[in-house]
């Protein structure tokens, strides 16, 4: 969780109107590759581009739906299922990918990436 | 004060430990696994099960239950007993428990020149992936594998599978001398070289030959020796005892760490669990178990023990049941003790029973099964007990004793979990209604899975419909979807799921109804909401790789090309560097695109005449075909043009799994058309055609379906055949499982397609004809729009930059993935 006094600097990435429903697109902010999706509800989700277990940077090509209540995306190199609210795996425990800050502003989609 | 519990190794039985375990949910301990491999447990069992996809994931077993600390790459070197701690490269570790499940190594014989590169034993998915390294590197024809026991048959499938001309070298005078007899060995041998694989039993070998550049020679005792050039050591398993003796801890006399019944060594705070473990019960000095079954039984002991039970191991049940190479063979009992047997040999269909009763004939002690071992379930959970039908009504062609059998309450259907009849059918009456619930509920059926048929049979006597549910989202069946989409004129996913399923879909039921969609309304697939159910293959027209990189297949008709189009391809590939390589289906893949080349590859392409070849596709993928009668001396009829008309037919033509399709100019059969999902053979007088033909890890040969017909006749079956597998197949089911699936099998096919029983056939031609009638080029369509177009970019905020992670080395001339250290982050990710 953020806090109030927790400095966070914002991207720019591209409109609302660039992503589609229940699909992903990728972006590239200050080196790390992240996966951007907008739900059939219309809420965004930012999570790391790297499918934590092959290794490659797919993430944001998967398929987008959902498991119970949980908003998510499998992988498209081997299906692992993600929960798009917490980066956990929900098919393999232990494994799971980072989660960024993500926004929209007036049009804009921005996510926040936190440097140590 | 919380108690540490350490566990050392982290393989399947580990892995049952820590659920087991979990499911007690004591609080008082926490737990940490020291593991030697870099990735949590797999399934060692089903480990030939990754050269069918060479998927490692599939073989993952769940990772460890919650709160569990995992730390991969980690082997316990030393054990600490004054102390309670274990060394491991981190430093030292403390416990107030310490389970060892380190299981096997491979036993390697003192032969010379086993160390040769080229020698590969076979345990770990990395020693898999060695080995096909090795074995698919260009230039190796023949292996040999040094063992024919099932570790060895297992191998000898793997390097088949790899291409290589495969070698078993067994010392025993017959294969797999611990589970099967003389009879048995003997019907076994006749399969496994009816498959090509080469037998050699009681022939030991003396040695290897070779240099730096690899092993070159095998040696045999008798003075023989054979050209080889891969090795498969499979002369057994040692268990992984080293920290017995500088702990002191008593080690069996064929190695493992002594427990007695609770699983504990002499060393209370210490336990053994697994392959590692050398069971003593009553007066054996320790016996160690290579099978998972008793393993697994352990855990459990352990798991109880631990949490203030008093569970204690009884002696271990050795019986197996396999598929090796496509042979069935079962073991279960004691096949070898005295008593009266009855044997069943049938050379003709090659099976071979034997069971081994009391000298009552009461009692049933133990038996052997291979060729067909369908009632395998109903007699191992017959061991010990009265037969639950006269013997040779069990062991009757087909095994339909088994489903006549009445089996007593107590008798034991899962041997890997102990889990007895009555646990299923309360578990039934307690609500289970599939197989996965009963997996669940009870853990029957997931160690070996030999069970789970008998698990269906007991939910059909439950009075249970077995659920054709495609996924969480519906509860219909791919084919109650296809008529609901077609009757109720339905467009789109959204209106499918709002009024027959719930929730938004996942990666299971999203491209089978896109497919669906595809196959009832024609068209192009990427537009509007359809573009989100396609899977990443689908939704980039091309096929994504390891490395996130894509593939790209143009359509070459039956395999016919002009040197001109075959100048663009090799431009193409040059001017983008890609890899290049020739497919099975007679085209050229390219390898190593970027998705924002993708496009650019593209416009080349159909600027030169090229069409998708939808190898990314659940479609049509290719019609082989042999040169026929316009070259070939044999040919009979022109095989390239029925090729290219059939290929043209039926491409885009979505389905619920890959088609493949092929047509040979006559009986010599060049094209391998009886692989075929649907194959033409020319004849004489016209053509024979054959159908649900199947390569892939479980081949079928297609069944001849029509003999001597014409062209005409020939086109309106295959469109009838299709379109009918098209609107009832299960999702990802091949045309081969559809029909040995169907009721009536083949009878029933011919009367839908060709007699037309069901009144059918004129919706079936309709919808062929709509489908021929609205093709379109998926990628002229895409290069045409440039709505389409702006997906295919790297990044959505820097469209121009290529991935940065993706980067190539290059391998015989050409660029390949660049391998690094294989990506490991598993326990590791936040």
């Amino acid at each position: 969780m953020t806090t109030a006094t927790m400095t966070v600097t914002w991207t720019a990435i591209c409109s609302y109107a660039r992503l589609e429903a229940e699909r992903g697109v990728a972006a590239l902010v200050d080196g790390v590759q992240i996966a951007i999706f907008r739900t059939f509800s219309g809420e965004l989700y930012a999570i790391g581009n790297r499918d934590p277990i092959a290794g490659a940077q797919v993430m944001s090509r998967g398929i987008v739906g959902t498991r119970g209540d949980a908003p998510t995306v499998a992988s498209p190199l081997h299906k692992q299922v993600y929960d798009l609210r917490t980066g956990e795996c929900l098919d393999v425990s232990g494994v799971a990918v980072p989660t960024y800050l993500i926004r929209c502003n007036g049009d804009t989609v921005e996510v926040a990436v936190e440097r140590p | 004060m919380t108690k540490k519990l350490v566990v050392a190794g982290y393989g399947m039985v580990a892995q049952r430990f820590l659920e087991a375990f979990a499911e007690r949910a004591d609080p008082g301990w926490s737990v940490t696994v020291l593991a030697e491999e870099d990735r949590p447990a797999y399934d060692r069992v089903r480990l030939s099960a990754w050269f069918d996809d060479y998927d490692a994931g599939a073989l993952h077993l769940g990772g460890a239950p919650d709160g569990v600390a995992v730390r991969l790459n980690e082997a316990v070197t030393g054990i600490d007993r004054d102390r309670r701690v274990v060394h491991s490269a981190s430093g030292e570790t403390p416990y107030d428990a310490l389970v060892l499940a380190t299981g096997s190594r491979a036993f390697v014989p003192p032969i010379a020149g086993s160390d040769l590169p080229g020698v590969f034993v076979y345990r770990t998915l990395d020693d898999l992936a060695a080995l096909k390294e090795w074995a698919t590197a260009g230039g190796r024809r023949i292996g040999a594998v040094l063992g024919g026991g099932l570790l060895g048959l297992e191998a000898a499938n793997a390097l088949k599978m790899l291409g290589i001309t495969t070698h078993v070298v067994e010392f025993a005078p017959r294969l797999m001398p611990l589970q099967v007899d003389e009879g048995g060995g003997a019907v076994l041998k006749r399969h496994i070289e009816a498959l090509g694989v080469t037998v050699h039993t009681g022939r030991g070998c003396a040695g290897l030959e070779g240099d730096a550049g690899g092993v070159h020679r095998m040696l045999f005792n008798d003075g023989g020796s054979l050209d080889v050039d891969v090795v498969v050591v499979a002369a057994g398993i040692r268990p992984r005892d080293e920290l017995a003796e500088p702990a002191g801890l008593v080690r069996g006399p064929r190695g493992g760490f002594v427990v007695d019944a609770a699983c504990a060594t002499a060393d209370p705070a210490v336990w053994a669990i697994g392959e590692c473990a050398a069971l003593s019960l009553d007066e054996t000095d320790g016996v160690c178990y290579g099978l998972v079954a008793p393993g697994y039984a352990m855990a459990e002991v352990v798991a109880d023990r631990l949490t203030g039970g008093e569970a204690t191991m009884a002696r271990p049940d050795t019986s197996t049941k396999l598929k090796l190479l496509g042979v069935d063979v079962a073991s279960f009992g004691a096949p070898f003790a005295d008593g009266l047997d009855v044997v069943v040999t049938d050379q003709v269909t090659g099976v071979y029973a034997k069971l081994l009763l009391t000298d009552d004939a009461k009692t049933l002690l133990g038996g052997i099964l291979v060729g067909d071992a369908s009632a395998y379930p109903t007699l191992r959970a017959s061991l010990g007990g009265p037969l639950p039908a006269p013997p040779l009504a069990l062991l009757a062609p087909a095994g339909d004793g088994s489903a006549k059998a009445e089996l007593p309450g107590t008798a034991q259907v899962c041997s890997c979990h102990a889990v007895t009849k009555d646990h299923v059918t309360d578990a039934i009456a307690g609500g289970c209604t599939d197989v996965p619930g009963l997996k669940t509920c009870t853990k029957a059926g997931t160690g070996c899975g030999s069970c789970i048929p008998l698990l269906k049979q007991l939910l059909a006597a439950g009075g249970v419909v077995q659920s054709k549910a495609l996924c969480e989202h519906f509860t219909y069946s791919r084919q109650e979807l296809f008529d609901i989409i077609r009757v109720r004129n339905i467009r789109s996913f959204t209106e499918l799921v709002g009024g027959y399923g719930t929730g938004r879909g996942c990666d299971i039921c999203k491209p089978a109804i896109a497919s669906i969609l595809a196959a009832v309304n024609n068209g192009y697939i990427l537009d509007g909401e359809e573009a989100a159910l396609q899977d990443t293959n689908d939704h980039f027209l091309a096929n994504i790789q390891r490395d996130g990189t894509y593939s790209v297949v143009p359509r070459i008709p039956g395999g016919e090309i002009t040197p001109e189009k075959l100048i663009v391809i090799g431009e193409v590939a040059r001017d983008f560097g890609l890899y290049t390589k020739i497919t099975g289906g007679q085209r050229i893949d390219l390898f190593g695109a970027r998705v924002e080349q993708l496009p650019q590859i593209w416009h080349r392409l159909v600027d030169a005449g090229f069409e998708s070849g939808h190898a990314y596709g659940k479609a049509l993928r290719t019609v082989k075909s042999c040169v026929g009668e316009t070259w070939c001396r044999y040919g009979v009829q022109d095989s390239v043009g029925l090729a290219i008309e059939l290929e043209l037919r039926y491409r885009g033509l979505r389905a619920p799994h890959k088609l493949k399709s092929a047509v040979s100019g006559c009986a010599r059969e060049c094209a391998e058309a009886r692989s075929k999902d649907f194959g033409i053979i020319a004849t004489e007088k016209g053509w024979n055609l054959y159908v649900a033909g199947n390569g892939g890890f479980r081949p079928r040969h297609a069944d001849l379906f029509l003999t001597d017909v014409s062209t005409e006749e020939l086109i309106r079956t295959i469109d009838r055949f299709l379109m009918y597998y098209v609107r009832t197949a299960d999702r990802l089911q091949r045309t081969a499982a559809w029909l040995e699936a169907m009721e009536g099998g083949l009878d029933h096919l011919r009367a839908v397609i060709v007699d037309d029983a069901l009144g059918l056939c004129e919706e079936l031609d309709a919808q062929m004809a709509r489908h021929v009638g609205s093709y379109a080029d998926e990628w002229q369509a895409t290069l045409q729009d440039p709505q389409r177009l702006a997906r295919f970019v790297s990044f959505v905020n820097a469209p121009g930059t290529p991935d940065p992670d993706i980067s190539f080395e290059v391998e015989r001339g050409q660029k390949i993935p660049a391998r690094g250290p294989v990506p490991v982050t598993l326990g590791g990710a936040r």
